[in-house]
């Protein structure tokens, strides 16, 4: 397993936000995480990124213990993650969000930044080369000199997995990467994740559009008011009790 | 824009000649005041506008920059040059064990605290008996001297502190074009996106107060040579305003932004001091600070960003800027 989870809790105040948690996922896989609002599907990506922790629990990634790390360190040990509520660089643009995000993949510090010419680095021009790959790659190529806000809402969410995907980490956790897509541009989406992963990064999706999890799918795992209360393959799923009883009175139709 | 900013600062290279064409003592020293306010507000200017942290209290570091060569020099006989190192360096120290805590706290509250650490500073000038000659001052700074010169007189000065400047222009572009001067921009735009892409911000934001710090306590040695006087006034919260102004009106997060905010804010008192009396017989210095206040209102009215981005107007979008280099 890359990620084990296992035993995580947390609560916010009175509500609990997620209880005794744990599943694994296996390198190169896609693990989906669903559930309805508020079952805590983020909270588990804030737990795991270190932006939260946990109560009780543990996290491992390649066996070794992340609990308790600073999300920089996470990010470092390879997990890096999307954001529902987008937290672009806003003013920079495109191309600069993605090289930003390949932070990790260059080494310079503050004094050596200072030292050198840029035009020199060879650091560097591999990193803008890699990065407008990257953007090709998820079709946000011709934008890439437009400030980060100036794009469409869809567009926006594109760029947010690009940054996550510069620094070539182990596994992407993204947080609900198709909501404000048309069909077919999730449609594109979820070909590309498919991509990526025979590529080999792993990836925890957050989704709410069944077809696409169901589609791009090795696992998932269902939340229910912060308890897991189904883990399997998308056939296994689909046939779960509880999981069709959680869904209904929702909209949420299991295809 | 890397080949703008090249253009730039050869233009500068040029443009530095001119006063040695006139040599007029009046221009140099104004000239000397606007470098040494400029190293100041090139470091405010990555602090501020690059990294987003704010600090009302840089007026600090300059003073501590200056009373730490003055002390060194008058008291202790230490030679010019390692005094000036001195007075960049020890400002540094400060800032990178003060901003430690400081820095957890964000805008007003990290506003607040450098603003009552300046004033801390400020109250220790006036305070510090022997040391730093209370509200007095002290006087009898000996001349910087590098190697065999002296710089004794404006004109030397003059090319000494734009050299300088200079020379911090051209780090200072090599930083922000570098992958630290990103991390520094994702920091002020989403410090929780800049962490996850495996950014130490509170390490990074430490960087950049210290680097701050540094300069402007080099910028304070300086002027403490200058001047070969000091005393507490020109260190005071009033100065630390000056600085942020200087960075904002010249555009937060630009190259050129701190050069120019320091050029227009140091030439507009001038020309105030000048002109107010002519306009208005018998006017108090009153009158100076009203009409600067409505010029700045007028500049953050109509040029919100700064002057900086003024330099749009000229200039058509290049799209070539997207393209890899090289
Ligand atoms: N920082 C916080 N402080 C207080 N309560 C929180 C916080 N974050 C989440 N919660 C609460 O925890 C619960 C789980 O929230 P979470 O955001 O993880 O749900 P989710 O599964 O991502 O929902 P959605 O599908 O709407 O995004 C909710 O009741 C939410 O109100
Ligand atoms: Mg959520």
């Amino acid at each position: 397993m890359l990620l084990e989870l296992s035993g995580i809790s947390k609560h916010f105040g009175g509500i609990v936000a997620v209880k005794d948690i744990g599943f694994g996922v296996k390198e190169g896989s896609i693990l989906a995480l669903i559930g309805p609002n508020g079952a805590g599907k983020t909270t588990l990506f804030n737990i795991i990124t270190g932006a939260l922790p946990p109560e009780a629990g543990s996290v491992t990634i390649n066996g070794r213990e992340i609990v308790g790390l600073k999300p920089f360190e996470i990010a470092s040990a390879g997990i890096t993650r999307t954001f529902q509520n987008l937290q672009l660089f806003g003013s920079m643009t495109v191309l600069e969000n993605v090289m930003a995000g390949a932070y990790l993949r260059s080494k310079k510090g503050f004094v050596r930044s200072f030292l050198s010419f840029p035009g020199t680095c060879r650091e560097e021009k591999k990193i803008r080369e890699e990065s407008l790959i990257l953007l090709e790659e998820i079709g946000l190529a011709e934008t890439a000199g437009l400030p980060a806000t100036q794009l469409p809402f869809g567009k926006q969410r594109l760029l947010e997995i690009a940054r996550a995907l510069a620094s070539k980490p182990a596994l992407v956790l993204l947080d609900e990467p198709a909501a404000g897509l048309n069909p077919s541009e999730t449609e594109a989406l979820t070909d590309y994740l498919k991509k990526l992963k025979t590529k080999g990064t792993a990836m925890i999706l957050i989704e709410h559009d069944m077809q696409t999890v169901m589609e791009a799918a090795d696992r998932i795992v269902v939340l229910n008011f912060g308890q897991m209360i189904a883990e399997g393959t998308p056939a296994e799923i689909q046939a779960h009790p509880e999981v069709i009883k959680a869904y209904l009175g929702e909209d949420e139709k299991i295809a | 824009m890397h080949l703008k900013n090249h253009k730039g600062l050869i233009l500068l290279l040029f443009l530095l000649v001119i006063p040695l064409k006139i040599d007029s003592n009046y221009l140099y020293s104004t000239l000397v005041v606007i470098a040494i306010y400029s190293i100041v507000v090139q470091g405010l200017g990555i602090l501020m506008g690059y990294a987003g942290q704010v600090s009302f209290g840089h007026a600090a570091f300059f003073g501590l920059g200056g009373y730490t060569a003055a002390i060194l020099t008058t008291r202790f006989n230490w030679p010019t040059l390692i005094a000036l190192l001195a007075a960049a360096i020890l400002p540094g120290i400060l800032a990178a064990i003060i901003g430690r805590q400081t820095l957890k706290l964000r805008e007003l509250y990290l506003a607040l605290a450098t603003l009552g650490f300046g004033i801390l500073v400020h109250i220790i000038f006036n305070e510090g008996g022997e040391l730093t000659g209370g509200p007095s001052g002290m006087s009898g700074i000996p001349n910087l001297t590098i190697g065999t010169i002296s710089f004794d007189n404006d004109q030397k000065f003059y090319l000494l502190v734009w050299f300088m400047l200079l020379l911090i222009l051209i780090g200072i572009y090599n930083l922000v074009h570098s992958r630290t001067g990103r991390a520094l921009c994702s920091i002020r735009e989403s410090e929780y996106a800049a962490e996850n892409a495996g950014v130490d911000c509170a390490r990074l934001k430490l960087q950049a107060f210290t680097f701050s710090a540094l300069l402007a306590g080099l910028a304070g040695g300086l002027y403490a040579f200058y001047v070969s006087f000091i005393s507490p006034s020109p260190f005071s919260f009033h100065t630390s305003v000056q600085f942020v102004l200087m960075v904002v009106i010249g555009g937060l997060g630009t190259f050129w932004g701190p050069l120019l905010g320091a050029v227009v804010v140091v030439s507009l008192n001038e020309l105030l001091r000048e002109i107010v009396p002519l306009l208005i017989p018998g006017a108090g210095g009153e009158y100076q600070i009203i009409i600067y206040g409505i010029i700045l209102v007028g500049l953050m009215i109509f040029q919100p960003k700064g002057l900086s981005s003024i330099g749009r107007y000229f200039r058509l979008p290049l799209k070539k800027e997207l393209k890899p280099e090289g």
